[in-house]
């Protein structure tokens, strides 16, 4: 469904990622982790067009969209919700989700708020609130509503269990699993909580310093010697 | 108590100007974080487009007043946005990303570009315009002085009031204004989830000439003179208006021309008219000093 290869970004003259290949199949849970840093979420950022990839090629679904603007790879059916959340500050819960519904049709906007407030029921509460005011929580589940408005086929999320109490970060990761099972929608998602991100993904890759170092099934990542030293033990213990 | 009453009708009027003038200028800060300080040349050529209609329509023998106006009030607020969009199109878009420096110097060059443009098209002489609405009500007559409410300054104060109303229900409960707010808070989270950001913000420019052009109007009834010269000063007396307001706050924009129009009026009627701008300016100088986020507007919030 998306696959990239041999991608290349740079910040300036700083090479932000050195030469990426990934793929993302249909229906898949797919991870990529890695320290801070390591280029993560320059790649999500990449795959939708912001900054461009200075080499390599990004298709999705049949097309490339290398050189295509933004707000047209976003038309083609993916959603990011991004680092830091990046909720509208000053527009209620209920307008930020109508701004993550800009490219579909108007008539689904009532069953889309129905859909993403039976994942996230209190976003329903918090409706005329404003974003801003919202804790850290809310507002990350807020922004994988926003993204879920556009009825994406394809999913990306960065680091949705960041900074969050750890109640939080299973109920965010159910939730991740029951998008991706009952509606369908692939997932590939950015995280630095190695144990929960691999043990919900079909696949997972670890990248650092801006390429890839190892690819294979959650289970088998999990199990990895390295991984587990560089990875997991340390995040384990704040778990 | 007259007189005050007076400088009151007069200076709402002024304010309605500047505010107007000032949307523009804090609509296009705050999704760019641009000073278009060739803004005051849209709302020239605003009056300049209007003043041609006038004349024209004159030429054709359209001389009831309500068709008239309304004729021109549609003719400005169609082609002055063209110039607005132009402007970004051309000289803005080029230049997004680059340092702030750079944009600020192309738009004084555009400033001085259009003023010159308006100039050689149209000569350098002041261009007169018979007054098109006069008479008035007077009330709180005294022996020696009379208050004047004229039908002009009611009308001015009536369509400024609607045009906002409509400006308010397109920012507020349009999918365009929300874009554009959206725009306003994170211009790359906007993009993320589908906005076209391009459009957006060429939007931007043609709502705030639309505002301005009909502000050219105004000050066309109004005063009936203009020249291609009045844009520079209005445009930097609703420049400090939007400060003053708080600049990329709308309401604090509309409330900023309001005062400044006010502080001018009375300025110059218990004052001197000859430093009316001195009293705009040191405002201006005194805000930013004491209250650089303006009355209304919110200080910055950090963006990731």
């Amino acid at each position: 469904m998306l696959s990239i290869s041999g991608v290349h970004t740079f910040y300036g003259k700083i090479e932000a990622l050195r030469g990426v290949d990934l793929e993302v199949g249909e229906g898949e849970i797919v991870t990529l982790i890695g320290a801070n840093g390591a280029g993560k979420s320059t790649l999500l950022m990449t795959v939708c067009g912001n900054p461009r990839a200075a080499r390599g090629r990004i298709v999705f679904d049949g097309t490339p969209i290398t050189g295509l603007p933004t707000h047209e790879i976003i038309r083609m059916g993916l959603s990011q919700a991004p680092e830091g959340r990046r909720i509208f500050p000053h527009m209620t819960v209920l307008e930020n989700l109508q701004m993550g519904a800009t490219i579909s049709d108007p008539q689904y906007l009532d069953d889309d708020l129905e859909r993403v407030y039976g994942l996230f029921p209190i976003l329903k509460e918090r409706q005329d609130q404003r974003g801003g005011t919202l804790s850290g929580g809310e507002q990350q589940m807020l922004a994988i509503a926003r993204a879920l408005m556009s009825r994406p086929r394809l999913l990306l999320l960065d680091e949705p269990s960041l900074g969050l109490a750890p109640i939080l970060v299973k109920q965010i990761f159910a939730v991740i699993k029951e998008i991706n099972e009952r509606e369908k929608v692939t997932v590939f998602l950015v995280e630095q909580n190695a144990f929960h991100a691999l043990r919900l993904a079909h696949r997972g890759y670890v990248m650092a310093n801006g390429r890839i170092l190892m690819t294979g099934s959650g289970a088998e990542l999990l199990a990895n010697e390295e991984i587990r030293a560089a990875y997991l033990e340390g995040g384990k213990q704040k778990q | 108590m007259e007189y005050f009453t007076q400088q009151l009708i007069n200076g709402l009027t002024l304010g309605a100007i500047y505010g107007m003038i000032a949307i523009g200028y804090t609509m296009v800060y705050g999704i760019i974080g641009m000073i278009n300080f060739a803004h005051g040349e849209i709302f020239m050529i605003g009056a300049f487009i209007s003043i041609i209609a006038f004349l024209l329509l004159g030429t054709l023998g359209v001389t009831w007043v309500p068709l008239a106006l309304l004729i021109v009030l549609l003719v400005a607020m169609v082609l002055t946005p063209i110039y607005g969009w132009a402007l970004e199109r051309v000289a803005y878009r080029p230049l997004r990303g680059s340092p702030r420096l750079a944009a600020l110097i192309t738009a004084i060059g555009m400033s001085i570009f259009l003023q010159n443009y308006v100039q050689l098209l149209q000569g350098a002489r002041v261009k007169p315009l018979q007054p098109v609405i006069s008479g008035g009500f007077e009330f709180m007559r005294t022996e020696n002085f009379s208050v004047v409410l004229s039908y002009l300054q009611i009308l001015i104060i009536v369509l400024t009031v609607i045009l906002m109303a409509v400006f308010t229900l397109l920012i507020n409960r349009t999918s365009m204004g929300r874009a554009q707010r959206a725009c306003e808070q994170d211009l790359g989270m906007a993009s993320l989830v589908g906005v076209n950001v391009d459009r957006t913000i060429s939007f931007t420019f043609v709502v705030g000439a639309t505002l301005a052009s009909f502000a050219g109007l105004v000050f066309l009834l109004n005063y009936g003179v203009i020249d291609f010269y009045i844009g520079f000063l209005a445009g930097i007396k609703a420049f400090t208006a939007a400060v003053l307001g708080g600049i990329g706050s709308l309401p604090g924009a509309m409330l900023g021309g309001i005062l400044i129009g006010l502080i001018e009026a009375f300025w110059s009627a218990y004052f001197t008219v000859e430093y009316k701008d001195v009293a705009a300016y040191s405002i201006l100088v005194l805000v930013l000093i004491f209250r650089p986020t303006g009355l209304l507007g919110k200080p910055d919030i950090e963006k990731v």
